[in-house]
């Protein structure tokens, strides 16, 4: 399988300012542009004003609407994006919990690109060629 | 002769690395750090490791402020910050850090005061150490280039 060239664009929901910043550069070095927002409420918002993406990266732990909220409530919205939860805590219950909220996908951090890439291997978003 | 220097300087470099590998204070996400500085932000490591450290020295004010106070027993905000910094340091490949702020968020999670105390003390202890060997990194990474630099002037 080769990587076509990505016109993917994506989403890094993460309160923390070194996660955010890996993140945003993990997405750069894999061709797929991406914003950042720091809470559950403004991905929220971002998809208000209009905006959509193919991924979007859910860090768990975060205040202001937490992750299994925002999520519960981008899907009551309609919005359809491929979204991979990721956290510091992997045990099941969580894991449960979050994707019962209407996650696709649920990693355990620190993200890598090699974890990106199976996240995205595991999402369908690369044709085989 | 003149690339004698920058042998050496990336000799220690590489020293100082594999004993930070060996002691378990950096872990292989360290290297993924490192792969994602490129031409297009040949500064990377040191800029994120700089919001990294800028991030958890207020993150630890914060605890020690919170600890501190004969009041407490806001244990869920001690959760909170240490998810932050559980987060950064695995991030970062910080792994001793890491470690010890999961051993500290455990006595959170029990509103154990004199073990959130002890994993305070224990995190500080191990977020300095790294401080200091990141800034000998940085140091011995600035030698290189300039000894780089004079051996290829412009």
């Amino acid at each position: 399988m080769t990587l076509a060239e990505s016109k993917l664009t994506a989403l890094v929901v993460d309160d923390n300012f070194v996660n955010q910043t890996m993140h945003h550069k993990l997405l750069d070095r894999l061709g797929i542009r991406n914003d950042v927002v720091c809470n559950g409420q403004e991905a929220v918002d971002v998809h208000c004003s209009g905006r959509n993406y193919d991924l979007i990266l859910m860090d768990m732990e975060m205040p202001i609407l937490n992750s299994i909220q925002a999520t519960k409530r981008l899907r009551e919205m309609g919005i359809e994006s491929k979204i991979a939860g990721v956290t510091t805590r992997a045990n099941e219950g969580d894991k449960k919990e979050f994707m019962e909220a209407g996650l696709n996908d649920f990693r355990e951090k620190p993200l890598t690109i090699s974890k990106l890439l199976s996240i995205l291997h595991r999402l369908d978003f690369y044709a085989q060629t | 002769m003149l690339g004698f220097g920058v042998d050496r300087l990336q000799a220690d470099i590489n020293r100082l690395l594999t004993s930070l590998f060996h002691q378990g204070v950096l872990d292989e996400q360290f290297l993924q750090l490192q792969q994602l500085q490129d031409e297009t932000s040949p500064t990377f490591v040191y800029d994120v490791i700089n919001i990294y450290f800028d991030e958890s020295e207020k993150l630890l004010r914060s605890l020690r402020l919170l600890l501190m106070d004969r009041e407490f027993s806001d244990y869920k905000k001690i959760g909170l910050h240490l998810n932050q910094l559980v987060g950064s340091s695995s991030s970062i490949g910080a792994r001793r850090v890491r470690n010890v702020c999961v051993a500290f968020r455990s006595a959170s999670e029990l509103n154990n005061r004199p073990g959130c105390l002890r994993g305070l003390e224990i995190v500080e202890h191990e977020y300095h150490y790294l401080k200091n060997m990141m800034h000998e990194l940085f140091q011995l990474e600035q030698q290189r280039l300039l000894a780089a630099g004079v051996r290829y002037p412009m």
